[in-house]
Parts: C-alpha cells; sequence; structure tokens
C-alpha cells in the first residue's frame, strides 16, 4: 500500500453520448463528483496505515447518531451521509475538513469506478450464470431454461460446494477498472467516464485512480 | 435529469434543418485527409430517421453506378458540415425500406407541393 490513490464519492447521474475530437460519439457515464470533505486522516503511528477517510452527501442532523456527530464534529465538519475510508500513502498531505472537487482528476486519466450494482432478484442459472439451458425442443419439456446435471449419483452422494445455481443477482459491490475520463466540468463538479459503471442512477460510487494502469498503458 | 439534459443541449445542433422520411437531401459531410479536410457531399433519399435527442440517427440511401448505397448520419454529429434539402418527398411511411426492392421508376417519390 505504497500507492498514491486519489478519489471522490459521487452520485451516478446517467449515460449519454458526447463528440470526440475527431467528430466520433463517445458513450459516457455522468458523475456528479463530490464535493467531499475529509473527515480523519490515518496515520501509520497511531492506526497502523495511512488513510484519508470522506464524507459526501446530505443529511439530516436528526439522524445522525451522537456518537457519529462527535466523530463528524472533531472534524469541524457538518455530518455527511457516506463515508468511505481511502488507502493511500500521501494521507498526511491531507487536512481534515479540506473539500475534495472533481477537478483531482484529469481528461484522459484511467481510474477505477466502485459501485453496488443494480438487484436483478432471485435469478435462473441462464441469467445469473450464463448458462445454455436445454433445448428447445427434441423432448425437452418444462426445462428450457433448466441447469441440468448438479452433480453425480450415489458417488460423491452430495452437490458439491460452491455449485453455480439459481438465486439473488445482483446488488454486490462491484468495481469497473481502468476507465478513462472524458473530460472534467469543475463549474458542476462532474465527471464524464468513457463507458458504463456498476449501480443505478443515483447509486453512489467510488471513483478512484486506477491500480493498474501501469501494466496497461 | 436537469444536468444531464443541460450536458446534452451543449452538444446538439440548432441548424438542423427540418426534414423528413422521403425528401431528397444532399449531406456535406467533412472529410479528414491527413492533416487537410474537405467536403463531400452525399446526396439522396432519406429512409429513416431513428432515435430521439443527441442519439438521433438518419439514413441517406442513393445508387452510385447502379448500386443502392446508403449511409447513417449522426443528425448532430460536427462530421455533419451543412445538410440541404433538395426536394420534399410525398410518402406514407415512416421507414422507407420498401426502396431497397424497388428501382427506376417504381423506386421514385413523388414531390409533395405544398398548396
Amino acid at each position: 500500500m505504497d500507492r498514491q490513490i486519489k478519489g471522490i464519492l459521487g452520485t451516478k447521474l446517467g449515460m449519454t453520448q458526447v463528440w470526440d475530437e475527431n467528430g466520433r460519439a463517445v458513450p459516457v457515464t455522468v458523475v456528479q463528483a463530490g464535493p467531499n470533505v475529509v473527515t480523519q486522516v490515518r496515520k501509520p503511528d497511531v492506526d497502523g496505515y495511512s488513510a484519508v477517510q470522506l464524507g459526501f452527501g446530505d443529511i439530516k442532523l436528526k439522524n445522525v447518531t451522537k456518537p457519529i456527530q462527535g466523530h463528524f464534529e472533531k472534524a469541524g465538519v457538518a455530518p455527511r451521509r457516506h463515508l468511505v475510508e481511502l488507502r493511500t500513502s500521501d494521507a498526511a498531505d491531507y487536512d481534515l475538513g479540506q473539500t475534495i472537487e472533481a477537478t483531482i482528476f484529469e481528461p484522459g486519466q484511467l481510474v477505477d469506478v466502485t459501485g453496488t450494482t443494480k438487484g436483478k432478484g432471485f435469478a435462473g442459472v441462464m441469467k445469473r450464470h450464463g448458462f445454455g439451458g436445454l433445448p428447445a425442443s427434441h423432448g425437452a419439456h418444462k426445462v428450457h431454461r433448466a441447469p441440468g446435471s448438479i452433480g453425480g449419483c450415489a458417488t460423491p452422494g452430495r452437490v458439491f460446494k460452491g455449485m453455480r445455481m439459481a438465486g439473488r443477482m445482483g446488488h454486490n459491490r462491484h468495481t469497473t477498472q481502468n476507465l478513462r475520463i472524458q473530460a472534467v466540468d469543475a463549474e458542476r463538479g462532474l465527471l464524464l467516464i468513457v463507458g458504463a459503471v456498476p449501480g443505478p442512477k443515483n447509486g453512489l460510487v467510488l471513483v478512484r485512480t486506477a491500480v493498474k494502469q501501469v501494466a496497461n498503458q | 435529469m436537469n444536468i444531464l439534459d443541460e450536458l446534452n443541449a451543449a452538444s446538439m445542433r440548432a441548424d438542423v434543418p427540418d426534414f423528413r422520411p422521403g425528401d431528397t437531401v444532399k449531406v456535406n459531410v467533412r472529410v479528414q485527409e491527413g492533416a487537410r479536410s474537405r467536403v463531400q457531399v452525399f446526396q439522396g433519399v432519406v429512409i429513416r430517421r431513428h432515435g430521439a435527442g443527441i442519439g438521433e440517427t438518419f439514413t441517406v440511401r442513393k445508387l452510385s453506378y447502379g448500386i443502392g448505397v446508403e449511409r447513417t448520419f449522426p443528425v448532430h454529429g460536427p462530421m455533419v458540415d451543412s445538410i440541404e434539402i433538395a426536394m420534399r418527398g410525398k410518402v406514407r411511411r415512416a421507414k422507407l425500406y420498401y426502396l431497397r426492392d424497388r428501382k427506376g421508376k417504381a423506386a421514385k417519390i413523388k414531390e409533395k407541393r405544398e398548396v
């Protein structure tokens, strides 16, 4: 963990397209990034690691518990709805209460975007795991989207752990890596990120510098 | 959605003429050749308009040396220099795919006369 990671919390506004300098359409996700505040700075000698804690989003004071109110008071900022810790080696350069804007990123930079994917409910194996299903005809009856065999008979006499089956799908934390930033709107605090980003509209996303961008370039 | 609409409005063009399927249009396309760019004309019949907003496209069909050629352009794209309407056509469909199966006089579209 000796990387310098920059990051910002924001909400996904939705997708649209913009024209690049060659006149081509670029699909972008618009993220309302920040403003975030630094609510805590973790130091190696006190906490054993270095990180910054960022707060984002409005919240009514009556919905904040007293212990958490105290935590925000220590930083000298109004309570925020979401908190996240960002492990970075340059955490000591951050000050308590400092605001972080979308302008920490530049166009062309690669980022990782973390969010909670859309929940799909109870999904079958074809949707959830990409199984092929069973034939449409040739004697297949009422089993067209079924998984087929899930194991042997008397040996092993049980179903193996981790067998892919139907179940709850989506609403997982997911990180999409190495997305390029198309543009930064400093005035409105917007990031235009090329491609799709996990989660529904108005979902919380964390945009960080890409961890694998060195290998990628 | 307001911010998205504002963003879209910034990359949409205001100078798009009002044209419909059946109209014959001249599309002046910017072509980049190395360092310099020139304008190429693609003239033909609009056979469809597809989509809405920033992503709207239209398809122009023409006959080139007896071969049917179709090109799809974004309505708001910057590579389209300008669109001129050569003729207003009288058609009864929104999508003129039937023109692909016709040639000669059968593929002709009547001009729409303003009353």
